[in-house]
C-alpha cells in the first residue's frame, strides 16, 4: 500500500498523502481487503492465483504502464514497478482478459501484434494453469496504437450479444420446448449444455480425434443424453404420476449429481477446445474471429431448420399441438409419449450443440459451464414466454445483446445482473413473456 | 488402516457445529416457505447471504454493535422478501422457482463484484466482525468438554448461540403452525382458490410467510459466518440445494424434521467424505484420487434428492398427507 506514496502528483501534497495513507490503513485494518488503487503487486495475499508480467521496450523495463485484469471474481488494475513488473492475484482457476492501457507507454510506443493478425494486441487472455501463475507479457515497439472509438465499441459489443444470444436461442428452445410439451422446468438442462462441450473436449482434445468428427460424435452423444434422459427417468416419473413440482426439485437433483460426475472425471479447471483460443482465425471485422462467424452462421441454419420442424413438418405439428394441449392432442390420434420422447431428443442435441459453441464462446470447457448459462437460458425462456419455442429464440437474442451490451456502461463482472434483473421485471410487468399467452400462468 | 476412532469423532463432531445450526435454521425458514406455505423458494441462499453481509458490513463499516447489526440483516431479508414477492406470490409456483433463485445470484454476483469492494471485499470477502459479539461472551477463557466435544470459550459462545436461535425459531414455528394463522397456511398450500373463498387474503399470507421463512434464512447467514469470513462464493445455488435436501430428509411440513435433518445430513456426509478419503490414502479404492473423493459426496447429496423425492417425499418424520407438493 506504501507505493502509493512514490506517485509523482502526489509528492507535492505530503499532508493529503498521510490524510489519504491513514484512511488507506484505517480502509485496510477494516476490511482487510485491497481497495482497487494501484500498486504492481495487487491482491497476491488474499488470492490463490496470479497473473503477472513484465513490460519491456527493447530490453528496457517501463515504469508506470497500467495494465488491468478482468474476469471471474477479479477485475483490477496495477502500475507496473522500476523493473517493469506486475502481477495481480487471481481467485479462479478461469481465464482472464489482461488489457495494457496504451495511453500509459512514452510517446510513439504501442503494443506491436506479433501475429499481423490481431486487430486489439493489447488485449489477451490468460488462463490460470495448473501452476496458478500465468505470464502475460505483450510485445512493445514503435508502432500504431489500437485505439477503439465508442461507436466502434457498441458494433463490437453487438456482435458478441448477438452471437451469445443465438447460442443461447439453441439452449433456450430445447428448455421450452420439453417445457411446453411436459411441463417440466429441466434444471438439468445444464447438465446437457456441459454435456456436449465435455464430449468434444473428450474426443477432439483426449482421444485427438479429428474436430468435425468430435463435434459429430458429440451431437450424437447429446441427442442420446436426451433420450435416455427421458427413457430412463422422465417417462418412468410421467407414468408414476409425480407432479411437476416434485420432478422439478428431482431435476435440481439430478443437476446436481451430473454437475459433480463431470467434475470427478475432468477435474476442476478450465480446458480449451482445439483451436479456441487461437489468433490465427481473427478477422478486421469489428473484432470478429471466424470462429465467431462460424459459430453465428451454425445457430443461425440450425435454428431455422427448427423452425421448418416446428412450422412445416407433420411431426412439428404435432409437437406444438401437444404443447397447447396434450390430452386434446392425445385424443387427435398424435402418440403423445413418442412427440415428447422426439423433443427430448432434439433438446439434447440442441443443447449440446449450444454447448459447444458456448465452450467456444467463453472461452473453456469447465464442468460447471452450463450451470454458468442456466439462469440466463431460463431468463430468455420466459422473456419470450414458457414453453413458446419462438419465444425462447426472441429472448434469447435481447438476454445476449442486452448481457453484451450492458458492459458498456456497468462493471464487465456485473454483466449477469443486469439479465437476471430483467427476468424480475419481466415478470412484474408481463408474467406470460413477449409471445406467450396470458392463460398460461394461471 | 483407517482410524476409525478419529473418523467417527470428526463426524460427531457435526451434531454440535455451527454449519449444522445454521442449516438447520435455514431449513427451518425453507419449512414455513415451502413445506407449509407450498411456496417454492429456491433463493434461501440469497437470504441467508443478506443476513450474513447485513451483519459484517453493518459491524465493519458502520461500527454497529452486535445486535444492531442482527436487526440490520433482518431488516434486509425483510425488504428483499417483500421485493420477491409483489412480483410472483400472483404467479405460479415454478415462477417464484425461478425468480428466487435469479434473486439469490443477483445478491451474490453484486456481493462479488469489484464495483462495491469497499464495503463487501468482492470475491475476497470480508472479515474480522467478531469483536463486539465476542465481547458479550459470558463463558470465561479456557477449553471446555469431553471428547470430541471440546471447544474454547468463543467457539462454546457460537454454538449457544446459534443452537439456541435454533430453539427459539422451533418453538415459534410450532406455536404458530398450530395457531389459527398457521392453519390458514397450510389451507393455502392444500388449496389456494378454498381459502380465498373465505375471505382470506392469500396474498398477504403468502407474503407473511415468505418474510417469517427470510428472516430465519438471514439469521441462518449470520450464524454461518461467525465463526469464519464471509465469502460470497459461500452462497451459491448448491447451498439452498443442500438445504433443500435437508429439509427433504427430515420432512418439509415438520418443526423437527429440518433440525433432525440437518444433523443426520451433516453426521452422515462428514462420515462418508471422511471415510472415502481415508479409504483412498489407505489404497482401497485405487481407481480414485483424494480431490476425486471430495466430489463424490455431492453426486451423493443429488442423488439422496432425486431418491427422496420419488420414494419417500414425505421424509423420515413427514406424514403423507402432509406432503407439500399434492399438485
Amino acid at each position: 500500500m506504501a507505493h502509493a506514496a512514490t506517485t509523482p502528483t502526489s509528492r507535492r501534497w505530503p499532508r493529503l498523502v498521510a490524510t489519504l495513507l491513514a484512511v488507506l490503513f484505517a480502509a485496510v485494518a477494516l476490511l482487510s481487503a485491497s481497495p482497487a488503487h494501484a500498486t504492481s503487486q495487487v491482491g497476491l495475499d488474499d488470492n490463490e492465483f496470479q497473473v503477472s508480467g513484465i513490460v519491456r521496450l527493447d530490453g528496457e523495463p517501463l515504469e508506470g504502464v497500467r495494465i488491468t485484469v478482468e474476469g471471474p471474481g477479479q477485475s483490477a488494475e496495477a502500475i507496473t514497478n522500476a523493473e517493469g513488473r506486475w502481477a495481480i492475484g487471481v481467485p479462479e482457476r478461469e481465464t482472464y482478459t489482461v488489457t495494457l492501457d496504451e495511453s500509459t507507454l512514452p510517446e510513439g510506443i504501442a503494443v506491436i501484434d506479433e501475429s499481423g493478425e490481431n486487430p486489439t494486441p493489447n488485449i489477451r487472455e490468460a488462463t490460470v494453469g495448473p501452476s496458478g501463475n500465468v505470464p502475460s507479457n505483450f510485445f512493445i515497439g514503435e508502432g500504431q496504437r489500437n485505439t477503439t472509438s465508442v461507436g466502434g465499441q457498441i458494433v463490437d459489443r453487438f456482435f458478441l450479444g448477438l452471437n451469445f444470444g443465438l447460442l443461447l436461442a439453441l439452449v433456450a428452445i430445447g428448455l421450452s420446448l420439453v417445457f411446453g410439451t411436459t411441463g417440466l422446468s429441466n434444471f438439468a438442462h445444464a447438465e446437457l449444455v456441459a454435456f456436449g462441450a465435455i464430449m468434444v473436449l473428450v474426443f477432439g482434445v483426449f482421444l485427438e480425434f479429428p474436430l468435425p468428427l468430435a463435434i459429430l460424435i458429440a451431437l450424437i452423444l447429446s441427442m442420446a443424453m436426451g433420450w435416455a434422459n427421458d427413457a430412463a427417468l422422465w417417462k418412468p416419473l410421467r407414468k408414476r404420476g409425480v407432479g411437476l413440482i416434485p420432478m422439478m426439485i428431482v431435476s435440481i437433483g439430478l443437476s446436481l449429481a451430473g454437475r459433480y460426475i463431470y467434475q470427478f472425471f475432468i477435474g476442476g479447471e478450465t480446458r480449451q477446445l482445439p483451436f479456441a483460443t487461437s489468433t490465427q482465425f481473427s478477422t478486421d471485422f469489428f473484432g470478429l474471429s471466424w470462429i465467431d462467424i462460424a459459430s453465428m452462421l451454425i445457430s443461425i441454419v440450425v435454428l431455422l431448420a427448427v423452425a421448418y420442424f416446428l412450422l412445416r413438418t407433420r411431426l412439428g405439428k404435432a409437437t406444438r399441438a401437444v404443447s397447447d394441449n396434450p390430452a386434446l392432442a392425445a385424443a387427435s390420434g398424435i402418440d403423445v409419449d413418442r412427440v415428447i420422447r422426439i423433443v427430448w431428443v432434439m433438446a439434447g442435441g440442441l443443447a449440446g450443440l449450444g454447448g459447444i459453441l458456448w465452450g467456444y464462446f467463453r472461452p473453456g470447457v469447465s464442468w460447471d459451464m452450463g450451470f454458468q448459462i442456466l439462469l440466463l437460458t431460463f431468463a430468455a425462456v420466459v422473456l419470450g414466454g414458457l414453453g413458446t419455442a419462438f419465444g425462447a429464440l426472441i429472448g434469447s437474442i435481447i438476454v445476449g445483446l442486452f448481457v453484451e451490451m450492458s458492459t458498456l456502461v456497468i462493471a464487465a463482472d456485473m454483466k449477469y445482473v443486469g439479465a437476471l434483473v430483467v427476468l424480475i421485471v419481466v415478470l412484474l410487468l408481463r408474467p406470460q413473456g413477449l409471445l406467450g399467452r396470458k392463460e398460461r400462468i394461471g | 488402516m483407517i482410524d476409525w476412532i478419529q473418523l467417527l469423532g470428526n463426524a460427531a463432531q457435526q451434531i454440535l457445529s455451527p454449519v449444522t445450526a445454521a442449516y438447520a435454521l435455514a431449513a427451518l425458514g425453507l419449512a414455513i416457505h415451502f413445506g407449509y406455505t407450498g411456496l417454492l423458494n429456491f433463493g434461501q441462499a440469497g437470504f441467508m447471504a443478506l443476513g450474513a453481509y447485513g451483519y459484517a458490513i453493518s459491524t465493519l463499516t458502520f461500527g454497529f454493535p452486535w445486535w444492531a447489526a442482527i436487526l440490520v440483516g433482518i431488516g434486509v431479508s425483510i425488504i428483499f422478501a417483500l421485493i420477491l414477492g409483489v412480483p410472483t406470490l400472483r404467479l405460479r409456483a415454478d415462477y417464484l422457482a425461478i425468480v428466487t433463485i435469479a434473486a439469490a445470484e443477483i445478491a451474490r454476483l453484486m456481493f462479488t463484484t469489484n464495483t462495491f469492494v469497499e464495503y463487501t471485499g468482492s470475491a475476497n470477502g470480508l472479515q474480522g466482525y467478531k469483536g463486539s459479539f465476542e465481547d458479550v461472551n459470558p463463558i470465561p477463557a479456557g477449553t471446555y468438554g469431553v471428547g470430541p466435544f471440546t471447544y474454547n470459550e468463543y467457539d462454546w459462545w457460537v454454538r449457544i448461540f446459534g443452537w439456541g436461535l435454533v430453539i427459539v425459531a422451533a418453538l415459534i414455528t410450532w406455536r404458530l403452525m398450530k395457531s389459527p394463522w398457521g392453519r390458514v397456511i397450510k389451507g393455502i398450500r392444500e388449496d389456494e382458490d378454498a381459502v380465498r373463498a373465505l375471505g382470506k387474503n392469500v396474498y398477504f399470507y403468502k407474503m407473511q410467510a415468505l418474510i417469517l421463512g427470510g428472516v430465519f434464512g438471514s439469521l441462518a447467514g449470520m450464524v454461518f459466518v461467525l465463526p469464519r469470513a464471509v465469502v460470497p462464493s459461500n452462497f451459491q445455488p448448491t447451498l439452498t440445494f443442500f438445504i433443500y435436501a435437508i429439509l427433504l430428509l427430515g420432512g418439509a411440513a415438520t418443526v423437527l424434521g429440518p433440525i433432525i435433518g440437518a444433523i443426520v445430513f451433516w453426521v452422515s456426509l462428514s462420515f462418508f467424505s471422511g471415510f472415502v478419503a481415508r479409504a483412498v490414502e489407505v489404497g482401497w479404492l485405487p481407481f480414485m484420487s483424494t480431490v476425486q473423493a471430495g466430489q463424490l459426496q455431492f453426486i451423493l447429496v443429488g442423488v439422496v434428492i432425486m431418491l427422496l423425492v420419488i420414494f419417500r417425499p414425505q421424509g423420515i418424520f413427514g406424514n403423507k398427507k402432509e406432503l407439500a407438493f399434492v399438485k
